[in-house]
């Protein structure tokens, strides 16, 4: 079922969703988060498309926000769906005019009550996406580097620096099969990895991670090489027994190389975007490993990178951030060092309404908790590099 | 970095799925339909959703003429078939250079040598190491001939660190000296640990969520006993008839085929205490002690109904019964629908019984497990207001329809003051690309990790047969099953058992 509703409020359109679900027969229950995405009119068909995918396997009422130009009068218009294939609701929401600078006033009245909010750029997105309005009422931030117009290891680099529990980045989701057999290859063949080599095209975010994420768990120099991809072509551990690798040249089948046995063809192929974001709502906790990978990533590209540039302190950034990680998940665990900090975050909750003023002194103990685990660590980090 | 602990894996990654290591699975029996519909495809699922080594390899046994290509083309068509996941070439090509096939009897020594050198020819080149699990999907008939051979010939243990595992299918055995007797065939060559027993229910999300239901949320547990439960209900209703395997399912029956393994599974996992922790152990432990507990009513046809579907019409189709199916004798008492009652004597659940039932050509495919609540100890409401009123009841419907029901009274829109029962329903997710796994496909992942969780042990099958053996004895002594219309709910007698506690069955 589908309703139109033009020109509308946003409680307008939380009614319509209620009367869409009793003439339904009520189906849509048993949603279990919110699900933001934050589009605009040239992708939101794609992305509208993937999220009611992912819909099956978390039933969730997708929120879809375009904002158009800032010219005219402020004004919302909706497109609610219910059922049609999905098992949740989606509203596809259009905000011009004055409104397009607060889309939070729209999205507010409309989120689940008590279920987490996830929010995902599937295009462009901001560098710093927990401190965009959106973003910020999100548990989780799903960017994508690789769509990003701009360089895209800048904005990686970027998004980097700016990193705060909670976000993620389908460059990284992208990873997991990659990082399963690598691991497994390791599992199989307990050798001392003595370096290592990535293969992508130009530009490619996904080897800025796996680099990093490498250099953080193994200690150890990792090159970063162009190819002709397609993607990511070449992960190569070295070890004095010769490598264990992964070549896929074809962005389908790779070929598995152990030290001392014959290679293997393995299934490697590039994943839709509904797979990479089903992955990513399965757990909404905090990845401490991405985490890990991006800070050995924000210390090692200062400004953007060019590929191949030798990096004379990589190894060393690891360490720093081993023991950074280190110090984070001690600290994190005593609530006392989070007191300054929650002061600070106690405004920026408490702005929305007398109720929730109230509860902000526990909300924000606890946002203080997580953000001043991630600036003990910057500290840390700081103190170890120095 | 020290060697030993890998540097990649992470307790906090837990993105990474776990791989099983290098090992190979050897499918005795793979013509039949098991292998075909359910085996092959999990394995192809398996390694579609990357959780197979690269270097997996699936060996096939059979009475069967075949080449190894021949072989490949069976799985090809298997899997095409019947698959859960898109057929992927790369995926198929990754798999496909590890199949191998072996012909020959059970009893022919040359074909166990040649598997000996397949597996070793295997270590060799696919890098398997000498891991290796062997599925028997054969006749129990078989297992002494098969797990005997594979002891002769040295597959039964490995070398080094390197493991041998053997999984068997029920039924496990028909009563409880033929357990006990097939244990001792295993495990006089296999150890304990090294026998996966796959109850394929038991790998179902919505039995696994059985155990999340219950001790992750604190308002359940309260009610969770006998002060305000007033009675449990397990069905598995099946809609289909015996179809072609009236070879196997003649003389064993529906309690045999399905209560002893499957209901009585999901009652301990209903009844049992919070394990220490979910280590396969603990799990196990607590099962076997609800089992033990059990206790079974005095006087058997009071409280046990059983039957057997005669003509009729299932589902907008005209069936023949039972006794019309072919190979089936015409004075066959082997029933193919059970109720039972079973006491469970402890403190949590003295004096509430569980109602077990199931049955061919019911009314629909259905399985659940409906906790029926008492009735509140007083209603302020009129007689005529709560006339409508029936007990509160927590549903977990297993399959179809995956979810959580919550049955309670509600007022009636309207002046009066009206009361009527209400559902609430959850629904789990319905089925994503990648998600949502097959049974089989977690259980032979978990042989091939060696996680051991969701296998009974024998000390759980013998402790079931122990509670089904007296009735079944009861049943033999005491004429034939009640028919029952295919299509029904089942024979009259089923009603008139629930009717003596002053109870009745829900229709599911």
């Amino acid at each position: 079922m589908r309703i139109d509703l033009t020109d509308v409020t946003a409680s307008a359109v939380a009614s319509a969703l209620l009367q869409a679900r009793r003439r339904a027969g009520s189906p849509a229950m048993g949603m279990v988060l919110t699900f933001v995405v934050v589009t605009d009119e040239a992708g939101h068909a794609d992305a509208m498309a993937a999220a009611r995918e992912v819909s099956t396997e978390h039933p969730s009422r997708v929120l879809g926000i375009i904002r158009g130009g800032r010219r005219g009068r402020a004004r919302l218009d909706a497109e609610v769906t219910i059922g049609q294939g999905a098992s949740g609701e989606t509203v596809l929401l259009r905000l011009t005019g004055g409104l397009a600078a607060h889309p939070v006033s729209v999205a507010t009245p409309l989120l689940l009550p008590d279920s987490p909010v996830v929010a995902w750029w599937p295009g462009d997105a901001p560098d710093d996406p927990a401190s965009d309005p959106l973003g910020w009422l999100a548990k989780r931030r799903i960017t994508d580097a690789a769509s990003a117009t701009r360089s895209r290891s800048a904005v990686l680099a970027r998004r980097a620096r700016h990193y705060t529990p909670g976000d993620t980045d389908l460059a990284w989701t992208r990873l997991t099969p990659w990082r399963a057999l690598l691991a497994a290859g390791l599992d199989q063949h307990p050798v001392r990895i003595t370096g290592g080599a990535v293969e992508a095209s130009r530009n490619n975010p996904s080897a800025d991670l796996m680099a990093a994420w490498l250099r953080c768990r193994l200690r150890v120099d990792v090159e970063i090489r162009v190819s002709r991809g397609p993607g990511l072509t070449r992960v190569a551990l070295h070890s004095a027994h010769g490598d264990i690798a992964l070549h896929r040249p074809d962005g389908r089948l790779a070929l598995f190389t152990i030290p001392g046995e014959a290679d293997r063809p393995v299934a490697l192929q590039r994943r839709e975007t509904a797979e990479l974001l089903a992955e990513e709502l399965r757990r909404l906790d905090n990845d401490d490993i991405y985490e890990d990978a991006v800070q050995v990533l924000a210390r090692s590209t200062p400004g953007g990178r060019q590929a191949g540039t030798p990096r004379p302190t990589e190894s060393q950034l690891a360490t720093t951030a081993h023991a950074a990680r280190k110090t984070s998940t001690r600290r994190s665990t005593k609530p006392a060092t989070a007191a300054p900090r929650a002061a600070k975050a106690t405004p920026r909750r408490g702005a929305k309404t007398t109720a929730q003023k109230q509860t902000a002194k526990g909300a924000a103990k606890k946002a203080g908790t997580k953000k001043a685990g991630s600036k003990n660590k910057k500290a840390a980090k700081k103190a170890a590099a120095s | 970095m020290s060697v030993g602990a890998n540097p990649l894996r992470d307790p906090q990654d837990r993105r990474l799925p776990r791989i099983a290591g290098p090992c190979s699975l050897v499918i005795f029996g793979v013509t039949g339909d098991l292998a075909r519909k359910k085996l092959m495809p999990a394995v192809y699922d398996l390694a579609n959703r990357g959780l197979l080594p690269p270097g997996f390899a699936l060996v096939g046994f059979a009475r069967r003429d075949w080449a190894d290509q021949d072989f490949a083309k069976v799985v090809h068509d298997a899997v095409k078939e019947h698959s859960r996941t898109p057929f992927r070439e790369e995926t198929w090509r990754q798999l496909s250079e590890g199949f191998r096939f072996v012909p020959g009897e059970f009893s022919d020594d040359r074909a166990f040598d040649k598997l000996r050198t397949t597996v070793e020819e295997l270590d060799e080149a696919r890098g398997t190491s000498g891991n290796h699990a062997f599925y028997l999907s054969i006749p129990p008939g078989a297992f002494p001939d098969v797990v005997g051979q594979l002891k002769e010939h040295g597959l039964a243990t490995g070398a080094g660190g390197s493991w041998r595992r053997v999984v068997i299918e029920k039924p496990f055995g028909h009563d409880l000296a033929s357990a006990r007797q097939l244990n001792d065939v295993v495990s006089e060559v296999f150890p304990q640990e090294a026998v996966f027993r796959i109850d394929h229910y038991l790998g179902k999300e919505t039995v696994q969520n059985v155990m999340a239901f219950r001790f992750a949320n604190a308002m359940f547990e309260p009610v969770w006993n006998s002060h305000y439960v007033d009675h449990v209900q397990i069905t598995m209703a099946e809609d289909i008839g015996i179809g072609g395997r009236a070879g196997y399912y003649d003389g064993i029956g529906a309690a045999r085929d399905v209560i002893q393994n499957h209901l009585l599974q999901l009652m301990a996992l209903i009844a049992m205490e919070d394990p220490t922790s979910f280590e396969a152990g603990n799990l196990r432990r607590e099962k076997q002690k609800v089992l033990a507990s059990v206790a079974i009513p005095d006087g058997l046809n009071l409280h046990t109904a059983r039957g057997q579907y005669a003509r009729g019409w299932q589902g907008g189709q005209q069936v023949i019964g039972y006794l019309d199916e072919a190979d089936i004798s015409r004075r066959s008492t082997t029933e193919t629908f059970a109720a039972i009652r079973l006491d469970i004597e402890n403190r949590r659940w003295a004096g509430v019984p569980f109602y077990l039932r199931t049955g061919k050509r019911l009314g629909r495919r259905v399985t659940e497990v409906a906790v029926v609540f008492k009735r509140a100890p007083h209603l302020p409401f009129t007689q005529t207001a709560t006339e409508e009123l029936g007990q509160n009841a927590l549903v977990m419907r297993i399959q179809p329809d995956e979810g959580v029901t919550l049955r309670f009274g509600a007022k009636v829109p309207g002046t009066a003051m009206e009361l009527r029962d209400v559902n609430m329903d959850f629904a789990y997710g319905g089925a994503f690309v990648e998600s949502s796994p097959e049974a089989y496909e977690r259980l032979i992942l978990d042989v091939l990790l060696g996680d051991p969780p969701l296998f009974p042990q024998h000390e759980e099958v013998e402790l079931s047969w122990q509670i089904l053996d007296p009735i079944i004895k009861g049943w033999a002594a005491n004429g034939r099953p009640d028919p029952y219309p295919a299509g029904s709910w089942g024979p009259e007698s089923a009603d008139e058992m629930l009717a003596r506690d002053g109870r009745t069955w829900r229709r599911p």
